[in-house]
């Protein structure tokens, strides 16, 4: 099992902030609006440097959306900031009709998905966010797995004519990925090459997914892993190829069973390379207030939840 | 495009009446009553107020640009942007039918000339034009944007958001018309939901500036409007309060909401075709 060096432990959503910044020197086109989250979603450097390219909305997403939609008929690239709860399914139908049957250049950015989110509860920490957004046609969703590559990821969609669903979340986590790294929309990163099961996590999962990959290497089952970054479009030719070699899966995110990563991976493999799997997910439930490393363990989203999915799934090999 | 007077916008927005009529026939569907309404609204926009291009580009620089957020009453849209020469007239006759441009409800998805975004599901609108005319803002660029909505829609949470929003952010380039003919789907806005006493005090009281108009008088249009345009510059959205009669002039469409969403018979269409002059051809 190959090594990752851990640079530091950050939250994603900094790496958020740190990629706007960026864009806000490298690229003239972008504004950005937030709903009265400027703090929570690491914009505070953005507004600081470009106040004439930022747009705080108060707490009205509806419209955040809307007048996002409205910018980019001025050629502009708008990054909305908020939390992914209210980024989607208080959002939906104006994500649907203004910015994604409309084919706006619009990124939806959203900070504190999952239930990493914590002790503010079920209320803000939306499970389902990912299934609403990979639903609409022509709606591109990622979900980065470090502050590295959520920051890369940000600098990346400036540069993709269309609408994107960038999700990242609140809690600190190992920070493992290139600095320098260049993000390609769309493109599975192998981490760990295996034989005997490979296992496709995105964002927070991802660095469970590779603690997992040493307990399971301990073990003597060789874990190929996957960070599938971009939910939508999936790289369907690495996950085809590399199931083709190992003939059984564990998919591993922070969400809902359904509609999430899991989902999307059955049904590609259902059609195309029918395939034991079993889904580290949360299971047609909400969440509830704690840390959320508490959270994590009660939901059963910990590397030795990953390990036992791939034992359930060998003996279906 | 030669601006027209108001006497000459009388005999396009005929036109338009009939457009519309034959258009929600051809398909028995649609919604003539607030397209009739708005007739004369629309083609004042466009063959006076507006400076715009008929070789249509997304972005609009250097153009006033308008946004229907009442997508419903498309038809007055439609043929509205086919008389001005955004597409063939002819195209009208494809309304509502499989593989046509002109789909229910106004998109950009089938890339109809003079449409910038999809509206149909009420209360958008207003945010897409306060984001239009920032850009507007962003790019130094002096023109206007216009935007129509519906009265019934104003019952949508959303609208509220971007009224407020527009005066917070001082949108001086936006000129918002509501169809004030009291009536929706259900009923009389009365009964569905009264929109208040006065609907100009509530937009005042969110920081708007107010006029008033009569939406089947071209020639108060022309003024309003361009008292309207006077008055962008000056720190302050401006919302214009017209008052119209759903299905207007249409004797038996007139004074109910029973003509929102229904297409008339072959009787009634010949009986209404026979109230509005045949001006510049029929599709």
């Amino acid at each position: 099992m190959k090594k990752f060096d851990v640079q530091n432990v950050k939250d994603t959503r900094s790496g958020f902030g740190a990629g706007l910044s960026e864009l806000g020197k490298t690229h003239a086109n972008v504004v950005a609006l937030c709903a009265d989250l400027t703090g929570s979603l690491k914009m505070d450097a953005f507004q600081k440097d470009h106040p004439e390219r930022f747009f705080q909305v108060g707490i009205a997403e509806a419209n955040m959306i809307g007048v996002a939609a409205g910018l980019t008929i001025g050629g502009w690239i708008p990054f909305t900031g908020t939390f992914a709860n209210f980024s989607t399914g208080r959002v939906y139908d104006q994500i649907r009709q203004s910015v994604a049957y409309s084919g706006k250049n619009v990124k939806i950015c959203a900070s504190h998905a999952g239930i990493t989110l914590g002790e503010d509860g079920a209320t803000h920490q939306i499970l389902e966010d990912i299934g609403l957004m990979k639903m609409l046609p022509g709606m591109v969703v990622i979900n980065p797995c470090d502050y590295n590559q959520t920051k890369a990821a940000t600098i990346a969609i400036a540069d993709y004519n269309g609408p994107v669903y960038l999700r990242f979340g609140r809690p600190a986590v190992p920070n493992f990925t290139a600095p320098d790294q260049v993000f390609e929309i769309g493109k599975a990163l192998m981490l760990n090459e295996g034989k005997d099961v490979t296992i496709f996590a995105t964002g927070h999962l991802v660095w469970k997914a590779i603690e997992a990959g040493h307990a399971l290497a301990e073990m003597g089952i060789d874990a190929e892993i996957i960070n599938i970054h971009t939910i939508k479009p999936l790289d369907e030719e690495a996950v085809l190829k590399s199931v083709a070699k190992t003939r059984c899966v564990v998919t591993a995110e922070e969400h809902q069973m359904n509609g999430g990563l899991g989902d999307s991976i059955a049904q590609l493999l259902a059609r195309k390379m029918p395939t034991p799997l079993e889904m580290v997910a949360v299971n047609d439930s909400f969440g509830e207030s704690g840390t959320p490393d508490d959270l994590m363990k009660k939901y059963g989203l910990e590397s030795v939840n990953i390990v036992e999915a791939v034992q359930a799934v060998l003996k279906r090999k | 495009m030669k601006q027209l007077n108001a006497q000459e916008i009388s005999s396009i927005s005929s036109q338009i009446r009939r457009d519309i009529l034959r258009m929600v026939h051809g398909c028995k569907s649609g919604h003539p009553g607030g397209s009739l309404g708005c007739a004369d609204f629309l083609a004042t926009l466009y063959f006076n107020t507006m400076k715009h291009h008929t070789e249509f580009s997304m972005d609009g620089k250097g153009e006033d640009v308008f946004f229907l957020s009442n997508g419903h009453i498309s038809p007055v849209f439609y043929s509205t942007l086919a008389r001005a020469g955004y597409f063939p007239v002819e195209e009208l006759k494809t309304f509502r039918k499989l593989n046509t441009r002109l789909q229910g409800h106004p998109t950009t998805h089938e890339h109809l000339p003079g449409v910038r975004v999809a509206s149909g599901s009420l209360g958008q609108g207003i945010s897409v034009a306060c984001g239009a005319a920032l850009a507007k803002k962003l790019n130094n660029d002096p023109h206007t944007v216009y935007a129509l909505m519906g009265d019934g829609e104003i019952e949508e949470g959303q609208n509220w958001e971007a009224f407020m929003f527009a005066a917070h952010q001082k949108i001086d380039n936006l000129i918002v018309t509501i169809d004030y003919n009291g009536q929706q789907i259900d009923g009389s806005t009365k009964e569905v939901m009264g929109l208040g006493d006065d609907i100009a005090e509530k937009l005042k009281a969110f920081g708007w500036e107010i006029l008033h108009m009569n939406g089947h008088d071209t020639q108060n249009i022309i003024d309003t409007l361009n008292t309207a345009k006077q008055m962008c510059g000056k720190g302050k959205p401006i919302f214009i309060v017209m008052k119209t009669e759903m299905g207007y002039p249409v004797d038996f469409m007139m004074g109910s909401h029973k003509w929102h969403g229904v297409a008339p018979n072959d009787a009634e269409l010949a009986n209404a075709l026979s109230q509005l002059p045949e001006t510049i051809g029929d599709y």
